[in-house]
């Protein structure tokens, strides 16, 4: 059991939906970065999702494209963003953190060193969205065996015939990207979302947790009630962006988390 | 080697696409399908005579293929060694050998049903092959180029424009061929259902490489009979030598002969500046290492910590990060030799060509013709080099009076 696991079963008894929050790993520096971290569990995040920049995001628009270059651009390193999850863990032993990202950072360090690393910094779980499980070998197995939850991407194109693939080595729960395109662009529609997750939900235990094109409480309401939960990145990464106070960034987030807990 | 049949160095990819180490499927799950769909209708294709059927229809009277294989004889004279012959690519239709592939891929793509096709450009010669072919079907055409390429490459972007093309400059990054690459799979990954994704090199997540090398492999098919035609049967040539950026005129080259022990086979990357720390390049295998970018496993210019670094090179066809991932296990197993050359030195091949062949080429092959430069004297006179003269080098003239310091004005 992960802290992951954790979480979901205690939300499962308190038939409460999850609020999950992505936030860039040293955006727009790291000191800012991590009192936004800290400040998420009580602004009602269930498990934060830490993006770790990458040169070459393919599947992310432009606002997390942006918050991946002001990040580098800091100096943020895969050791930064260790340290990072180390000292947040520091001060909370209970919130589950995923990091999120691209495969080259992780292989350039040693698949073996990295999980190493990870779990050795209180990382739960990873989201590698290159790595279909075509490619288990590379991460999803050595992952697991190490303790840490591999979550999986499904997508609208993930089709019947496929569906058991994708769901065959992933743990923790399962991402449910709602719509065919990159983060932060087309908004989720409930009414399309909904016959998906029965779908996804009719082949697996694992709670779905949908995620891309959700950016306001009402949205966040309407997803999480046909789900077990949903995902807000670029909304939460736009506030980061504009340059918001701690402040403000997390009373956002406040309210995307009362709109997900009211489902 | 080829002589059992077993050990052959032209059995792969294997199951998963994978070329040794190298190559794969790193791509996110909404496209997982369709790259698997792709794969299926190629196999399928690939053994359909009809298919292949038109592609040489077209090659023939489209593209005006065979392109000739030209025994350059003062260039041979001047080096007063090997024999040198070039293979003329940059005689096709559109002025290089990307037209070799599109064409495959665009038959490929109506037989699936898509009608909108996208493609990825550096310095305009993949999207000018492709917005030519796209506006000979009648098919929708976006091509997105780095919006610092748009700027130095005006006259392929009228010429997209002219033909019917869409050209999406790419701000995102740092604006250049592998930001675009970058947007084209974020436009793929958005339209999933009608459009076609027309690579340009044998880069990408598997099938692509496989298959633009297979498209491609008409260009060492071509040298194969036309230099038994002119040096005898069973003449092959000594060398091959190609330039690469991707690597898709250097795959189409040497495929045919991975098997023939006694050719030599040598890749020539961009050496900018200079091979050093300055990372002033584009020389992925001699100053890379391996990562994953863009689908696909390959040697890749990127920092200690994983992060994809800019390639620099006189020549925008060569401005890439990457390399095919055939390439990087060639390299790994010793099959082909890589080596640099620098942007004074493909200058200098550059002029020499013009003055003694009257063939202006591209800046591209001229590094492969550098290379030829650097070997030919000191190899016997019945020692053959083909080399692939892969683009013809109107498009850089601005370029290279820029570097020689001319006024284009006077």
């Amino acid at each position: 059991m992960t802290r992951i696991d954790d979480t979901f079963a205690r939300l499962k008894a308190e038939r409460k939906k999850a609020f999950v929050a992505y936030i860039m790993g040293g955006d727009p520096d790291v000191a800012t970065s991590l009192a936004i971290m800290k400040g998420l569990p009580a602004a009602g995040v269930d498990v934060i999702e830490l993006g770790m920049p990458f040169t070459d995001p393919m599947a992310d628009g432009p606002t997390i494209q942006l918050a991946g270059q002001r990040s580098l651009e800091g100096g943020m390193t895969m050791d930064k963003t260790l340290r990072m999850v180390r000292d947040f863990r520091a001060g909370d032993s209970a919130t589950p953190i995923v990091l999120m990202g691209y495969y080259n950072p992780i292989y350039s360090r040693g698949v073996d060193r990295f999980l190493t690393d990870a779990k050795a910094a209180g990382i739960d779980g990873l989201i590698v969205v290159d790595l279909p499980p075509e490619e288990d070998d590379e991460l999803c197995i050595p992952a697991q065996a190490a303790g840490l939850n591999f979550i999986r991407l499904a997508t609208p194109t993930t089709d019947a015939k496929r569906l058991p693939k994708v769901l065959q080595n992933t743990s923790g729960f399962v991402y449910y990207v709602s719509v065919t395109g990159i983060t932060g662009a087309a908004a989720a529609v409930a009414t399309d979302v909904a016959p998906e997750v029965a779908r996804i939900k009719a082949s697996t235990d694992l709670p779905v947790i949908v995620g891309f094109g959700i950016s306001t409480p009402d949205q966040a309401k309407a997803i999480a009630s046909v789900a077990d939960g949903c995902v807000v990145g670029s909304a939460i990464v736009k506030d980061i962006g504009a340059k918001k106070p701690v402040a403000e960034v997390l009373a956002n987030v406040a309210a995307l988390a009362k709109g997900a807990h009211s489902a | 080697m080829a002589e059992d049949g077993i050990n052959s160095f032209m059995t792969g990819p294997d199951e998963q696409g994978r070329f040794g180490l190298f190559g794969g499927r790193f791509v996110s799950e909404t496209l997982m399908p369709l790259i698997l769909d792709l794969e299926e209708r190629y196999e399928f294709a690939k053994t359909d005579p009809t298919f292949w059927a038109e592609m040489d229809w077209l090659w023939k009277h489209y593209v005006g293929r065979p392109s000739p294989l030209y025994f350059a004889e003062r260039m041979t004279e001047h080096l007063g060694g090997a024999k040198v012959y070039m293979k003329r690519d940059e005689l096709n239709h559109t002025g290089a050998h990307k037209i070799n592939n599109v064409l495959g891929q665009i038959i490929l793509a109506r037989r699936m049903g898509k009608t909108r096709i996208i493609a990825e450009t550096g310095a305009g010669q993949h999207g000018v092959a492709t917005a030519t072919v796209c506006a000979k079907f009648g098919l929708q055409c976006v091509v997105y180029m780095g919006a610092h390429d748009v700027e130095r490459q005006a006259p392929n972007v009228f010429r997209m424009k002219l033909l019917g093309a869409e050209v999406i400059p790419v701000t995102s990054g740092r604006g250049t061929l592998k930001d675009a690459m970058n947007d084209a799979l974020r436009d793929w990954v958005t339209n999933v259902r009608d459009t076609f994704y027309c690579i340009g090199t044998v880069a990408g997540p598997h099938p692509y490489p496989a298959m633009v090398r297979d498209f491609q492999s008409i260009i060492g098919k071509e040298v194969r009979w036309q230099m038994a035609e002119q040096e005898g049967e069973g003449r092959l040539p000594d060398t091959v030598i190609a330039a690469i950026g991707g690597g898709s005129n250097a795959m189409g080259l040497f495929y045919p002969f991975l098997d023939d022990p006694s050719v030599n086979i040598i890749g020539v990357e961009a050496g900018g500046k200079g091979v050093d720390d300055r990372m002033e390049h584009c020389a992925s295998l001699t100053g890379g290492r391996p990562g994953v970018l863009h689908g696909n496993r390959t040697y890749l210019l990127q920092d200690p910590d994983g992060q994809i670094l800019e390639g620099f090179s006189i020549s925008a066809g060569l401005d890439y990060p990457g390399i095919g991932p055939e390439h990087a296990w060639l390299h790994d197993i010793g099959r082909a030799k890589y080596v640099s050359i620098t942007d004074a030195e493909a200058l200098e091949a550059f002029q020499l060509c013009c003055k003694l062949e009257g063939i202006i080429p591209a800046l591209e092959p001229s590094h492969a013709l550098a290379h030829v430069m650097k070997i030919a004297p000191d190899l016997p006179r019945d020692h053959i080099i083909v080399m692939n003269m892969c683009g013809r080098g109107d498009k850089d003239i601005f370029t290279v009076a820029k570097h020689l310091g001319q006024d284009m004005k006077v």
